[in-house]
Order: C-alpha cells, then sequence, then structure tokens
C-alpha cells in the first residue's frame, strides 16, 4: 500500500437507488446477445463479454477506459440490458408494498387528509431529532391507512394490497402487473415521500420497479479457461445470459403480436430470472440451478452469510508465514516449545533487515543457501529470499544453491533476509474452533525431523487437542513488535492460570498423575537403581533425596523424597488429596493419611493426585504460580511430567478387561440386589395398579410413579457399584486412574464391573416404541425394569438384545445434544463477541465502551483479575493466616 | 393512588437507589471524567425512579448486593423516554 500521510475519516455513508437515467449513463454499452465469445474466441461486441465492459486477460487493453488490468487499474465498467418489460426488484417488495397500501391509485397522494399528514411530519421530525429510527413513524401511518375507505382526495375506492410472495401484488385479490405497480408508484408526489420514509435525493418509489437491468462489469464476473482450453463461465454470466435470452423472446413476441397468455408467461419468467439474479434463495421460488445441480451464486449470496464477501474476505482474510499440520505428542519438549518438522522450518521465513552490525551474520547466513545442514546433517537454518527496496520498488532475489555466494556478497545494510525458522523463534499455535484465548498461544520453535507438530502433553488441555488426527496451525511473526509482544503477554507459560476461575487449566495429566501417584501413594520404597533413574528424568533438582538401606543392606529412596526434589525448599502448603475419601478433609488430621501436607519443600505426608498437580484441580501448581511466578510454574510443570513419566515406565502400569473381575460372591449379590430392585419396582406397579399409590406433592399419579421407580433403580445401580467397588482395592489399575482422577471416574468402573442401570431419554424411562410398549418383546402396558430400559448387565457381562436397543437409544440422544449444543453455543458466542468486542477496561477500573460510555463502573464489580487472584478472590485469607502461623 | 400500595422499595429484590444532590454528582462526573450522557441511563418512568422522585438529569446512585465485591455501587442518569436510545444511533 501506498503511505501518503493523510489519514482521512469517513464522515458518513449514503445508500440511495440507481434511478434509470443513472444507469444507463453509467452505462459503457448495452448488452443485446446472449452469448459471450464467437467461435474464434474473441468477445461479441454488445455481447456479455463485451471489451468495453473491462478486461480480465492481462496485457489486453479496455475498449472504454485504454486501460490494462492489474496496475494500469481499469476498474471494468458497466453494461446495461433494457428490459422489454418492467419487473419488480425483490429487495425492495416490502417497501413497494407499504407504498402501495399508504397511497391512492387514482391521485398517488397518502390516503390520509392534510391535517394528519402534517401530524405526522411534525411526528416524523421530532423522531429524526430525539434520534429515533423514522420508520417507525412510517409503520403507525401505514396503521392509520389500514382503515381508510374512501380516497380522502379523489373519492376513489381503497383497494386491498396484498403481497403474494415473492414478487406478486393483488389490488383486492386481482393481479398487478409490474407496469401497473410502476404506473402507480409514478404518480406518488415528491412531497409525499417523507412520510413513506424515501428521501427524494436518494430515490424515487417506481425506481424500485426496474425498467433498466445494470449489468456489471467483467471483472466482477471473470470466465475461467480450464485445462482443457474450455471455458467455464462464472454464475452471474450465467444467470444475464437467461435474463438476456427471455428479454429477448418476451420483446419478439410482444412485438410480433402474440397473445396476452403467451406474453404474461414470458414475462413471469423474466421476473423469476431478474428475481434470482439478485438473490437466489429467494423464499417462494425455486432457486436457480447450475447444470450440475448445484444452486447458483448470485448476488446476494455473494454477500450474504459466513461463506460471504463481509464475513470471509473483509473480516477474515487468508495469510501468509503459517504452516498446518498433524500434531503428536512429545513429552521432552518444555511446555512453552513446539517441535516444528524440517521441511516446514525450510518454508517458513523471519525477516532480519541487515544493518552495519549483522551485516556480516546476514552475509553467512545468505552463503549458507536454502538448505544448509551441519555436517553431521542436521538441520541448520538458511535463506531463502532477500529483499532489496530501492525508490519504492520491491525487489525479491531467490537464494539458490547456485547464487548463494554472489547475492551474499551484494548484500548490505538496509536491505532484507528472510531466514528460515530456527531454534528459539516465537510463533503462535493455534487449533481449532478458538474458543477461548488459550486456544492460541505463542510457542518457541524447535525444530525436529518427521512431519507432524509436536508440543508438550500439559498443554493439550488448553487447545482440546488430542493425537487422533487432529491438526494445528502455525504463524510465524514477522515483526519485533509482534515477537515482544508474543514473549510477554501469549506465551503458554503466560496462560497456565485460566482467567475464567483463576486455577490452573495446564497441568499434569493421565500417566503424569498416574506416575505421581505411584511414587507417592504409601510413601513408596524404591530401589536406588530405580530411584536414579527416576530422578535423572528430573533436569533442575532443588534437592537430593536422602538414601537409606535396609536390613538386607540394599539402598533405596522414599517416593515422597523423590517427588520432594522437585520442591522449592521454602514452600509450605497443605491441602486436601483427591484420593481422600472424606471430602472437606483437615490434612491435619485426614484418617486416611492421603491429604497433603508439605513443610519446607518436604512431603511429610499424604498423595500427589490430580489436586496436586492436575490440569484444573492442582493446588500445587497455583500455589507455586503465586510465589514463584509463571517461569517457577512452568519449570515445575516441566519437570513433574517428566518425573512422572519416568516413575509409571519404571513401576510399569497397565489395565486389561480383568480390572473389572470381581468375586462369584460379589456377583450373587449384586444380582440380588438387582433382583430386590426389580421386585421393588413391581410391587410399586402392583400398588399403582390398584390406586392405592400416595402422589407427591405437585405430581400427579403417572409422575410419582415414574419418580419412585427412577429413584429405586438409580439406588439399584449405585449399591451394585458399591458392592463392585468394594471388591476393586488400590492394588487395581483401573482403581488407582479413577481415584487418583488420572483418568476415568469410579461410575464408569461400576457401570464396567456392576450394572449399567436405567437408560434415559428426555431424562425419563424409554417409553417410545410400539403401541403400549417400547418393543415387541414385552406384554402391553408393561411398567416392569426391564420393559421400560433399564440394562441390569454389566459392560463387562455384555447386554441383552433388548438391553442393547435401549442403550442405543439412551446413546443417540447424547450424540445429538452435543451436535445440537455445538451449534446453538457458537451462534450465542457469536453474538456475544459481537456486543462485547469494544469493550475495554481503563485506567480506573472502569469498563467503557468505545464512545467511552461506562458500562460497568468496576471490572466484575470488584476489580479483580481472576489470572491474578486466589481462585477468584483478591486476597487468600487462610494462606495470610497459615502464613503467619508458620512464621514466615 | 390509594395509600396501602405496596412500596417497591422496601423489596428484597429493589437495591438502594440514592438521588445524588447537584453536588454529589458534580464530584461524581469528576471523579469519573465523564459527560452525564455516557452515563448508564434510566427511564424516568421507571418504578424506582417515581417513587423516589427523580427527575430527568437527576443522577442516581445505586448500591446493589453483588456476587464478588458484596456491595457495587453505580451510577445512573435519569432519562426521559423519548429519549431512550433506540435502533438509529444519532
Amino acid at each position: 500500500m501506498v503511505d501518503t500521510g493523510i489519514t482521512k475519516k469517513i464522515g458518513r455513508i449514503e445508500f440511495t437507488l440507481l434511478s434509470p437515467s443513472e444507469i444507463r449513463k453509467m452505462s459503457a454499452t448495452k448488452v443485446i446477445t446472449a452469448d459471450t465469445y464467437d467461435d474464434d474466441g474473441f468477445p461479441i461486441p454488445m455481447g456479455l463479454m463485451d471489451p468495453r465492459l473491462g478486461v480480465i486477460e492481462p496485457g489486453l487493453r479496455c475498449k472504454t477506459c485504454g486501460l490494462r488490468v492489474g496496475k494500469d487499474g481499469c476498474p471494468g465498467h458497466f453494461g446495461h440490458i433494457d428490459l422489454a418489460m418492467p419487473v419488480i426488484h425483490v429487495g425492495f417488495v416490502k417497501d413497494i408494498r407499504d407504498c402501495l397500501r399508504a397511497t391512492c391509485r387514482e391521485c398517488g397522494r397518502i390516503l390520509l387528509p392534510d391535517k394528519r399528514l402534517e401530524t405526522y411530519r411534525e411526528m416524523r421530525e421530532r423522531y429524526i431529532k430525539e434520534g429515533k429510527d423514522p420508520a417507525l413513524v412510517l409503520k403507525m401511518l401505514l396503521n392509520e391507512c389500514k382503515n381508510v375507505e374512501k380516497c380522502p382526495r379523489c373519492g376513489r375506492e381503497v383497494g386491498k394490497i396484498e403481497l403474494d410472495k415473492p414478487t406478486t401484488f393483488r389490488e383486492n385479490g386481482k393481479k398487478l402487473t409490474p407496469s401497473e405497480v410502476r404506473e402507480w408508484l409514478e404518480k406518488i408526489p415528491d412531497e409525499d415521500l417523507p412520510l413513506l420514509d424515501i428521501e427524494r435525493k436518494a430515490a424515487r418509489p417506481e425506481w424500485m420497479v426496474l425498467t433498466v437491468l445494470p449489468v456489471p462489469p467483467v471483472t466482477v464476473r471473470p470466465s475461467v479457461t480450464l485445462e482443457t482450453g474450455e471455458r467455464s463461465e462464472d454464475d452471474l454470466t450465467h444467470k444475464l445470459v437467461d435474463v438476456i435470452r427471455i428479454n429477448q423472446r418476451l420483446q419478439e413476441n410482444r412485438d410480433a403480436g402474440a397473445p396476452q397468455l403467451i406474453v404474461e408467461d414470458l414475462w413471469e419468467l423474466l421476473q423469476y430470472h431478474v428475481t434470482t439474479y439478485l438473490d437466489n434463495q429467494t423464499s417462494g421460488i425455486p432457486p436457480a440451478r447450475h447444470r450440475s445441480g448445484r444452486p447458483l451464486k448470485t448476488l446476494a449470496q455473494r454477500l450474504k452469510g459466513k461463506e460471504g464477501r463481509f464475513r470471509s474476505n473483509l473480516s477474515g482474510k487468508r495469510v501468509n508465514f503459517s504452516a498446518r499440520t498433524v500434531i503428536s505428542p512429545d513429552p521432552y519438549l518444555s511446555i512453552n516449545e513446539v517441535g516444528v518438522p524440517i521441511e516446514i522450518a525450510r518454508e517458513l521465513t523471519v525477516p532480519v533487515r541487515a544493518t552495519p552490525h549483522n551485516l556480516e551474520w546476514c552475509k553467512m547466513m545468505v552463503k549458507r543457501g536454502p538448505a544448509p545442514t551441519t555436517e553431521d546433517g542436521k538441520y541448520l537454518p538458511g535463506v531463502n529470499y532477500i529483499i532489496r527496496e530501492r525508490e519504492g520498488m520491491k525487489q525479491r532475489i531467490k537464494v539458490t544453491e547456485k547464487n548463494a555466494d554472489d547475492v551474499s556478497e551484494k548484500l548490505e545494510p538496509g536491505m532484507k533476509i528472510e531466514r528460515q525458522l530456527m531454534d528459539g523463534d516465537i510463533v503462535l499455535f493455534n487449533r481449532q474452533p478458538s474458543l477461548h484465548r488459550m486456544s492460541m498461544m505463542a510457542h518457541k520453535v524447535r525444530v525436529v525431523p518427521y512431519r507432524t507438530f509436536r508440543f508438550n502433553l500439559s498443554v493439550c488441555p488448553p487447545y482440546n487437542a488430542d493425537f487422533d488426527g487432529d491438526e494445528m496451525n502455525l504463524h510465524v511473526l514477522q515483526g519485533e513488535e509482534a515477537r515482544a509482544e508474543a514473549e510477554i503477554l501469549l506465551k503458554v507459560q503466560e496462560h497456565i492460570l485460566s482467567p475464567r476461575f483463576g486455577g490452573p487449566i495446564i497441568g499434569a495429566i493421565h500417566d503424569h498423575i498416574t506416575g505421581c501417584f505411584l511414587l507417592t501413594f504409601n510413601n513408596r520404597k524404591v530401589p536406588l537403581d530405580n530411584a536414579l533413574q527416576i530422578l535423572s528424568a528430573v533436569v533442575e533438582k532443588e534437592k537430593m533425596p536422602k538414601i537409606y538401606k535396609d536390613e538386607n543392606g540394599k539402598s533405596y529412596m522414599y517416593g515422597r523424597d523423590i517427588f520432594s526434589a522437585l520442591l522449592p525448599k521454602d514452600l509450605t502448603i497443605s491441602f486436601p488429596a483427591k484420593v481422600c475419601s472424606h471430602p472437606p478433609c483437615d490434612p491435619k488430621d485426614c484418617p486416611t493419611k492421603t491429604c497433603v501436607i508439605i513443610e519446607k519443600g518436604v512431603i511429610k505426608q499424604g498423595v500427589i493426585d490430580e489436586n496436586a498437580i492436575g490440569a484444573f484441580k492442582g493446588a500445587l501448581i497455583s500455589r507455586i504460580i503465586q510465589d514463584y511466578g509463571n517461569d517457577g510454574g512452568r519449570k515445575f510443570i516441566d519437570q513433574v511430567t517428566r518425573l512422572g513419566i519416568a516413575a509409571i515406565s519404571v513401576f510399569g502400569f497397565t489395565t486389561g478387561i480383568d480390572d473389572e473381575d470381581i468375586p462369584l460372591e460379589a456377583k450373587r449379590q449384586i444380582e440380588e440386589t438387582l433382583e430386590n430392585a426389580k421386585e421393588k419396582i413391581n410391587h410399586l406397579v402392583e400398588i399403582y395398579r390398584r390406586g392405592e399409590l400416595e402422589p407427591l406433592p405437585g405430581r400427579n399419579l403417572d409422575e410419582t410413579l415414574e419418580m419412585e421407580i427412577m429413584r429405586v433403580t438409580g439406588k439399584a445401580r449405585d449399591t451394585a457399584g458399591e458392592i463392585a467397588g468394594k471388591h476393586l482395592g488400590l492394588n487395581n489399575s483401573a482403581v488407582i486412574m479413577a481415584k487418583s482422577g488420572a483418568r476415568g471416574s469410579m461410575l464408569n468402573l461400576s457401570q464396567m464391573a456392576g450394572c449399567v442401570g436405567q437408560q434415559a431419554v428426555r431424562g425419563e424411562r424409554i417409553h417410545r416404541g410400539y403401541r403400549y410398549r417400547t418393543l415387541p418383546h414385552f406384554k402391553k402396558g408393561s411398567l416392569g425394569a426391564d420393559a421400560k430400559g433399564f440394562v441390569s448387565s454389566s459392560y463387562k457381562k455384555g447386554l441383552t438384545p433388548t438391553e442393547y436397543f435401549f442403550h442405543s437409544m439412551g446413546g443417540r440422544e447424547g450424540l445429538v445434544d452435543t451436535a445440537v449444543r455445538t451449534s446453538r453455543s457458537g451462534y450465542m458466542q457469536r453474538r456475544l463477541i459481537n456486543a462485547l468486542e469494544n469493550l475495554k477496561v481503563e485506567d480506573d477500573l472502569t469498563v467503557r465502551d468505545t464512545d467511552s460510555e461506562i458500562i460497568q463502573f468496576m471490572y466484575g464489580e470488584d476489580g479483580v483479575d481472576p489470572m491474578r487472584s486466589a481462585g477468584g478472590l483478591a486476597v487468600d485469607v487462610n494462606r495470610i493466616i497459615s502464613d503467619i502461623e508458620g512464621g514466615r | 393512588m390509594t395509600k396501602k400500595r405496596f412500596n417497591i422499595l422496601e423489596h428484597e429484590l429493589v437495591p438502594e437507589h440514592i438521588v445524588l444532590s447537584k453536588e454529589e454528582a458534580e464530584k461524581v462526573l469528576e471523579h469519573y471524567n465523564i459527560k452525564p450522557e455516557k452515563l448508564p441511563k434510566i427511564l424516568a418512568s421507571d418504578p424506582v425512579v417515581r417513587t423516589i422522585n427523580a427527575k430527568p438529569g437527576d443522577i442516581i446512585k445505586i448500591i446493589r448486593k453483588s456476587r464478588t465485591a458484596k456491595k457495587a455501587v453505580s451510577y445512573r442518569v435519569v432519562v426521559e423516554e423519548t429519549t431512550a436510545p433506540t435502533l438509529m444511533k444519532k
């Protein structure tokens, strides 16, 4: 872009109608031939591709302005089609209807006496002065006109005007032709127009009925030449061909004096083509289609909606310096890093301006050429282009193996080189859907082999990423300011704490948690060799654990001590553990001794689980960030994840279907409970049938019965789960995962080992299916457990065919719900964002919009940034008390 | 108006509304460095505004209960109904 140094502000924009004479005036040619090119491939004069309408091929000169496309900037020129008969413009049918309803067909005046018009005029003035929409006045006026039976001026009976969508008007049920409508609108005098909410300067009502159609320049509808040499025309051109063809036939038939019926049919066809040319999604008429059956993309479709000009090309654009590929995990990268494949690193570049200070370095880089490696074949960044700017002309020179030396010598200060990515470059990394700000964060590049982007597993939750084929995008920052801003604001470590709830959103997941749990549960004694292997995974240790010797002389370390090696020496904190079964537990007298007490960086009691280091929960992570900053938090997460993985690798960990094995006795017990539950339900049904059931307050008998049964089935499942759970202890891998918060829940386990439970559709037992019953396997009117979707089998045992069917019904509802929810919440979020995007917190903590109108007098009413708070509160009183008690 | 009408100001869900004196209003505007029309608005026909007898142009201080801050103070300027913002902006 040319920077002239002059900034201009748009004062206002006006939209007006094009009058027929204006259309003719701006037209470069009349278009009468429906064809585009002749047999030799030359555009037909007065055809749709007439060279006076502009040119699309580079080099050719426009016949109107003599300029070429591109640099010369021939913008293209409009042509016009003279319509044989007028047609209604679909975009204005509502306004036409209003005009017809408000005015008299005979004299064209508004159907009200002068006195009333004067009041409306005054009202309109007042509305404009007060900033209200004057269209509201027209609404009131129309309301009054509805009741007028005779024109107060000429005494003509007022007909009832109806709009037969999309483009037919009727007076008292009799069709009005577009010509008649136009004649009527012509009669409306200028002085009545303001009351119809039309500005005389902008439009005359009869211009809403088209007599001449502008033909957009060819630059608006370029034809593409396929590889086969065939020409493929734009959808708009196709539509214009239709319009011209029908227009011609209409004219011929009319001039030849064809029967009224045929002329009318053709007229309607012309109306259809003009309508679909303007908007191909007009309700009430079939969309015009391409030969392949695809609906044509006409004028309205080009602008409207997500794929339209506004949202797709003006509000959002495609960018350079970006890459996209599949993602995969790499636990040895820091959370701040991203692994970029060599092939991508060679393509993406960072501009570096050569200065006297870095000239030698730049020359060295250029000399390397476009694909340098070290002697042992490792990646080295090269240079793809050098950019020279002279007298405002930009010159890009591609660096190749051959010219590298020459180009390097020519390099002088002021030129730019486009250097390939290298380790440590800062880039933006993003996964769609970008639902919150953590969906796009800055990472430091690590160039790696193979073809996937790689990152630390702890960064999956903020991106909501997994590795089942997900792809992500990467953008290379091109300016110093952008890089600095990204470094300070966007790096992953700046987003460990979520602005939503003030807790960590990045933390240990899955195996990290299991590993740390195994290490610290029951303060495991770890043989020295294993212990050292685990410790070797941790790069920065705060301190080394003590080595003990057992009676056999074997050396070992305590698991807690190993974990403590990561903790800062002055860290003192206590918090309840996830495994602790007594929820509001005071760690000091925790009955199970699983709640965590850490003193001076040493775990004195408890196990490390999800509540300590997990994403979303991790109390330890929160505290470390509060006390040691984002940098300290990042280091801790890097180390904890490595430690966890090392530990789980050393100890070994597996889960299989036999983790859900329970003893025969337990199975018998479960069966018994389920049998009891079913009997109870039968009993309830029995009471209900006898009419002895007491209805619950606010419920009728049927609802009461359903509620009671739901309660019984729910309880039955829970009991079955409890029985199963009793036999699944913490020596069971699946239970370890569920209890430590690594993956899965006890409910999942009880459904696998115990009983799946009641299936529901819309929160009720399953009722739908055949007449009076869900499936033909059951008696009509049966209300028992099995007949209404209770699954008494476990996943492990397997479901009976009827159970399977009910389970599928419940499962389908879940799927449909998520599908509906995502689309709905997506649109809701879009509307919210549009409403809130220009709000800003000012220095005085007020929230104001861009007009500096106050929205909130104190941000969040308390002025607290949740990211920098203690769990949403400005001050953590308990922490201060415990710190004082501890003498810190 | 009958005397026995319910006093809405006593209702639990109606926050405290106070009409500011000229000086107080001046102070508020100065504090936020703002013109009255940039404040949030409240209609003169609002039941509370009618009960506390505030006139268009007055500034009302509203003290609400807040989940985050216990008490939150905000200010609104009383406007006549017809100047309420509508579809068109200026």
